[in-house]
């Protein structure tokens, strides 16, 4: 464990700056160390961790996804329209969201691979194009997204079995141990190992990284780059229409919000960054982004119960920032070979 | 049915161009299963063309390409590869941020239900890394953490898990320590057994001779000859590469005379690497580092460069004590300091950069006025550094990533002496090219050391440092174990020192 640590700096020191500041927050918190705080937090945080998620992939294969914010919002308005219905409407409904979203960053793949443009234009001119085609969904916000499904993801797990009647209202037994449990994280955690986990360990997965370290080493060893570079801004597509999904059942509307979308984008680059990933590539990973997008959270957090100007907020989250990006760089004092630095 | 005496691998009536540049032209070239063949060729002879061609990263202009009998075109490396032709780079392959196993089994991993099983794969690299005898890396580091030795074993455990049939060597054992070359040798031989064919790139003789049991010359895109080995002298494989007489490898030895000492040396100490080490070096002299790979001679040549933070020990250079605190005091002071990194390509150049910004690089302030670049004097210093080292070059505005390997190294020597340097470090200069280029290294080291100036001399390559050194220091663990000079400098000499055994005792 502690080897594996050591191995995996970034995702240690987000670990540990995490752990120890969303403690003092429960412990600051008046109603701290209860389900209803740890389940409204989730709800908070889960759109931004997926727009997190979503700008690791193309970073670790030195890219970059200016587009993922605006993925969201397109996928969100996309969701208003069509998750509703009967049970199979609504099941489909989320595929196709989840699917338009996985397509917009098969296209930004395809746009940057194949046609060879730097990937800060391409995704800067696709993000515009999303939010040009959500404000073609959603001129003005609105939509009916389903209200139970909007109760059930944004509850405890208790919530949700009994908005289904699943597992006899969730008294079941195996049920007991995660009752209190956040759906949202649930969902957030599952795609991650159930999306993110397996695809670092495919031959594609491991060329992601191999291009962001070495791109002309991967292609002379005959590793499938291209394949690589497409899968990562496919994947980047995918988890943000994640984020837009839930973002939709949430909120239960669908808003086509350019501010919000630019905002998501700068954020997501941001988590990336306290997570510890490198913006040159080849290092990092999408988990630890996860707990970077929680650490932004949990300093918005500490405005609401230490009562602090909120205009204060951007300065001090921007300090936060510096402050957290240079405790990696603290490293730099020790390396006695200058030329290591440029490393 | 195959024919016994048919060749693995023909090429017939192969050419290639760059932009107008023949790099190839009309080639044929075969070669056997179960042979170790040599290439042989200065650079930009084409060698690199070549094996590009054969390993599927380039495609041919014109001609065949045979594999086992079949016309075979390869649309990539990994086409390549899948056909049983491995190619070792000379420009390492291997991808910095993922680990030793990862690397070892970077194209055909273990996997488990279709995801790779890491710990089968870390299984496989120990199994490869102790047939390569380098049982002390750990499969799990990360290959950036790894010196550039090591990262050549772990190329070679790359290339054995592909199971080539056909394997190419590119400059493959020119950072590797002397036991680690010995390993290489022996484990092609075994692969020769098993039927392997190799392809041999080199520019140390000696390797060339001691492991291929057949050559071939190319000179200027064109296959000269093929012949077995023993069939010619060494001096006329030379003649054939390039395709001139050459009388002697190494300019004729200065005299030894008193000097008087630039810089002195004492307990010069560093993060373990270094462990008080004195010396001290002459004006017009050319001073050797020997020793094994990674006894501290590189260290100590970014230490007295201002590159290392923390350094302890006494150093005086004319008079003045203590180090230079950074590269730019180093080229700056009274006595002017220059290095020649090691890694020509990070440490040296600036790839993307023209041939003439990295020229003058390092002696901006020579042509500036008043802080504001005199195009004029720019030209003149440019074309000055380019006629001083031969340069081959088209345009100075080419970038220098277009040159071959041997004048990029000159491009790098060249932008130093612009700064008119008392002190040239040199680390290990002629590191992958090819035997002209050597030469005219050799002897303009030579100049500068009759013209006064002082050089300290790192080299992998024993037969450079008695070849080319007045006097060589051998450095074991950080320390100066032995001193040789005059004629007491032998290749014998050098190894039993290198080896920290007793004088006589190797010989």
């Amino acid at each position: 464990m502690i080897l594996w640590l050591r191995r995996n700096p970034g995702l240690a020191g987000i670990l540990v700056l995490f752990a120890g500041l969303y403690l003092i927050y429960h412990m600051l918190h008046p109603r701290g160390f209860t389900s209803a705080v740890l389940i409204q937090n989730a709800n908070e945080s889960v759109a931004i961790a997926f727009v997190a998620m979503a700008q690791t992939v193309p970073v670790l294969a030195r890219g970059l996804d200016l587009s993922v914010g605006a993925v969201m919002t397109l996928t969100g308005c996309i969701a208003s329209v069509l998750v509703s219905g009967t049970p199979l409407e609504i099941l489909g409904g989320m595929a196709l969201t989840l699917i338009a979203g996985a397509a917009f960053g098969l296209i930004n793949g395809l746009i940057v691979v194949q046609g060879r443009i730097p990937p800060i234009m391409a995704t800067l001119a696709s993000g515009a194009i999303a939010i040009g085609l959500a404000l073609l969904i959603r001129p003005q916000p609105g939509g009916e997204v389903d209200g139970d499904l909007g109760w059930a993801l944004t509850n405890s797990v208790w919530d949700f079995c009994d908005t289904y009647g699943l597992a006899q209202g969730g008294a079941a037994w195996w049920v007991r141990p995660f009752a209190d449990l956040p759906v949202p994280l649930i969902l957030l955690f599952g795609t991650a190992c159930l999306v993110w986990l397996p695809f670092k360990r495919t031959l594609t997965g491991r060329t992601v990284y191999a291009v962001g370290s070495a791109e002309a080493a991967a292609l002379a060893s005959g590793l499938p780059v291209r394949r690589a570079q497409l899968s990562a801004y496919l994947l980047a597509g995918f988890f943000a229409g994640c984020a837009g999904l839930y973002l939709a059942i949430q909120t239960s509307t669908g808003n086509a919000d350019t501010v919000q979308a630019g905002a998501y984008t700068l954020n997501s680059i941001a988590a990336v960054v306290l997570g510890g990933t490198a913006l040159m590539g080849g290092r990092g990973g999408v988990i630890a982004s996860i707990l970077g997008a929680f650490v932004l959270r949990v300093i918005s957090f500490y405005f609401r119960i230490l009562d602090i100007d909120p205009l204060l907020q951007p300065l001090i989250e921007g300090l936060v920032l510096l402050l957290a990006v240079s405790a990696g760089a603290f490293a730099a004092f020790n390396v006695r070979n200058r030329l290591e630095l440029m490393r | 049915m195959q024919a016994k005496d048919q060749p693995l691998l023909e090429m017939r009536g192969v050419s290639k161009s760059y932009g107008g540049v023949r790099a190839l032209s009309e080639v044929n070239f075969s070669c056997h299963a179960g042979s170790t063949h040599g290439i042989l060729g200065e650079n930009g002879a084409g060698k690199s063309t070549l094996i590009k061609m054969i390993a599927g990263v380039l495609r041919p202009d014109a001609g065949e390409m045979f594999y086992r009998g079949q016309n075979v075109q390869f649309a990539s490396a990994a086409e390549a590869s899948a056909a049983g032709i491995v190619c070792m780079f000379q420009e390492l392959s291997l991808i910095p941020d993922l680990s030793v196993a990862d690397n070892i089994c970077l194209l055909r991993p273990p996997r488990r239900f279709g995801l790779i099983d890491a710990k089968a794969q870390r299984q496989r690299a120990e199994a490869l890394l102790a047939r390569l005898h380098c049982e002390d890396l750990d499969p799990r580091a990360l290959v950036r953490d790894l010196s550039l030795s090591r990262r050549q074993m772990v190329e070679i455990a790359k290339a054995l898990a592909q199971e080539p049939q056909l394997l190419i060597l590119d400059e493959a054992t020119s950072a590797l320590t002397r036991r680690d070359v010995e390993t290489v040798y022996g484990l092609l031989g075994e692969l020769r057994s098993q039927g392997v064919a190799s392809l041999f790139i080199s520019h140390r003789m000696a390797e060339v001779d001691a492991l291929c049991d057949r050559l071939s010359v190319f000179r200027n895109g064109q296959h000269v000859e093929s012949f077995a080995k023993g069939a010619k002298s060494e001096a006329e494989i030379v003649r054939l590469m390039i395709g001139r007489d050459v009388t002697a490898k190494f300019p004729p030895k200065a005299d030894p005379v008193p000097r008087p000492v630039v810089m002195t040396v004492q307990d010069l100490s560093w993060e373990g690497r270094l462990k008080g080490l004195s010396f001290g070096l002459g004006k017009g002299e050319i001073l050797g580092l020997g020793g094994l790979d990674g006894q501290g001679q590189k260290e100590l040549l970014l230490a007295l460069f201002g590159v290392l933070k923390a350094v302890r020990g006494r150093v005086e250079i004319n008079g003045i004590s203590g180090l230079p605190t950074s590269p730019y005091a180093a080229k700056t002071a009274t006595t002017r300091l220059a290095l020649v990194p090691e890694d020509r390509k990070s440490e040296g150049l600036m790839l993307a950069l023209p041939i003439a910004d990295n020229l003058v690089a390092a002696a901006m302030d020579r042509v500036a006025r008043g802080g504001i670049i005199d195009r004029a004097a720019l030209a003149a210093t440019i074309a000055e550094g380019i006629a001083r080292l031969q340069i081959k070059a088209g345009s100075p505005e080419d970038a220098v990533a277009t040159l071959s390997g041997g004048n990029q190294q000159k491009v790098v020597i060249a932008k130093w002496l612009m700064i008119g340097p008392d002190i040239i470090l040199l680390n290990d200069p002629t590191r992958g090219i090819d035997i002209g280029t050597k030469q005219e290294i050799y002897r303009m080291m030579r100049e500068l050391a009759d013209q006064g100036k002082s050089i300290l001399f790192y080299s992998s390559d024993y037969a450079e440092l008695s070849g080319c050194c007045d006097r060589v220091i051998v450095l074991y663990d950080g320390q100066v174990i032995r001193t040789l000079e005059g004629a007491a400098i032998t290749d014998e000499a050098l190894v039993s020192a290198a080896l920290n055994i007793g004088q006589g005792a190797a010989a």
